[in-house]
């Protein structure tokens, strides 16, 4: 499986659980879960996109990490600072958890997932 | 009364034991060590106008020991052996062999200034597929040693002086007790009839890998058990060859359970959070904040 495959994959299906874990916040959370969920699964599929896109080019865990961090932080911060109904927003509960997913995402695209093969030189 | 000072007569001592490199196409530039049987000198090749390393006999100039060595190297075309260039005599009669000048230093002396243990790791492995590589030609080197090793500035490996090296299809001197104390097999350091065997050199190089361990902290256990191994007393029990060596090295190196030891539940659990460290580490801060937003989302 190549990277950014793997990344899609591993970043929707710690997205999912992420947005799911959403419905022990309580009632009020609990009537959104569902966009929520999709929500969640959607932004950690583009952050596994991305940073599986990233570990074809560059090979470095740290970078990686970061990278997936950075992206988790910005796509989370996106969706939090859109509020809910009643505009109340949740920085800390969206931004937090998914910039951890993110480099969570990004140290797996790094690690795992086939790199792509070095062509030789036309002679 | 003395007609010269001491520093005089020091000077003339040295200027003596110089090679006489006249009639031939080398220049002396320097003196790069000295070893039990001669002297390796740096000299310009005049012709190719390069620097080339050339080692000098200082025993009779009937022994044949150098050349036999040179051709030993000759057959050895690999990166990790430093390749001949010629041989021949000097018009005092001293044989001689040049050879490329290698950059960097002797592993005992990297060893001692810098390199951490995968670094350290890496040279040892570099060292054991060199090693192979004469094994597969039916060189045994039988002198492998941190003396014996040179290390480039790009942690690139060389193997030097063959020449106690035993090969296969002139198998002569079996009886020869040739070697360094403290790196040498039990049966080699016995001497006898036994023909050399490649474990010889396993035994070496088990020995090298521990004298590298000895410089930094306590190494974990299935480092010390791979040393074990390679120089285990019974030849049977040691690596069957470099290769096996390296391979287990690559094995500790990349988190996997090494040949050499035995691993208990416990063990395997530690070596497991060890290798996949970072991924815990993720998991757990993730989980961490999950329950402290809980915690403080529900007060």
């Amino acid at each position: 499986m190549n990277k950014p495959i793997l990344g899609v994959l591993v970043g929707a299906l710690l997205g999912l659980i992420d947005g799911a874990s959403a419905w022990f916040y309580g009632p009020e959370i609990q009537a959104q879960i569902v966009g929520i969920v999709i929500g969640s699964t959607f932004k950690g599929l583009i952050t596994g996109m991305l940073a599986g896109m990233l570990a074809r080019k560059v090979q470095s865990l740290p970078i990686g990490i970061a990278f997936g961090l950075l992206v988790g932080l910005a796509l989370s911060w996106a969706v939090a600072s859109m509020g809910d109904e009643s505009g109340k927003h949740y920085y800390w509960e969206i931004m937090l958890p998914g910039s951890l997913l993110g480099a969570i995402v990004g140290f797996a695209t790094q690690r795992y997932g086939r790199a792509p093969e070095v062509q030789e030189a036309p002679r | 009364m003395s007609l010269v000072g001491d520093g005089v007569l020091e000077h003339l001592r040295g200027t003596a034991g110089l090679p006489d490199l006249a009639g031939t196409r080398y220049e002396l530039r320097g003196t790069l060590g000295r070893g039990g049987m001669g002297t390796v000198y740096a000299v310009l090749d005049r012709q190719l106008e390069r620097e080339v390393a050339m080692k000098v006999l200082d025993c009779e100039p009937s022994d044949d020991r150098l050349v036999e060595e040179a051709r030993v190297v000759a057959r050895l075309e690999h990166p990790g052996i430093v390749p001949v260039h010629d041989v021949g005599r000097l018009s005092d009669g001293r044989l001689f062999c040049t050879m490329k000048l290698v950059r960097g230093e002797r592993l005992d002396r990297w060893a001692a200034g810098r390199g951490g243990l995968p670094e350290r790791l890496a040279v040892i492995q570099r060292l054991c597929e060199t090693v192979a590589f004469a094994h597969a030609h039916g060189v045994i080197h039988r002198d492998l040693k941190p003396a014996n090793v040179m290390v480039g500035p790009f942690g690139e490996v060389q193997v030097m002086d063959w020449g106690v090296a035993w090969r296969r299809d002139a198998p002569g001197e079996t009886g020869l007790v040739a070697g360094t104390a403290g790196f040498m097999a039990p049966e080699q350091a016995a001497g006898g009839a036994a023909e050399p065997d490649e474990r010889w050199d396993v035994y070496a190089l088990g020995a090298i890998l521990r004298h590298l361990l000895a410089a930094g902290a306590r190494p974990p256990r299935a480092l010390l058990a791979i040393v074990v191994r390679a120089c285990a007393e019974a030849p049977a029990e040691r690596y069957a060859g470099p290769l096996e060596l390296a391979a287990d090295l690559g094995r500790f190196l990349a988190g996997e359970r090494v040949s050499a030891a035995s691993e208990s539940p416990l063990d395997r659990v530690r070596r497991l959070a060890l290798k996949y460290r970072a991924a815990l580490l993720l998991l757990l801060a993730y989980v961490a904040v999950r329950v402290l937003l809980l915690v403080v989302g529900g007060t």
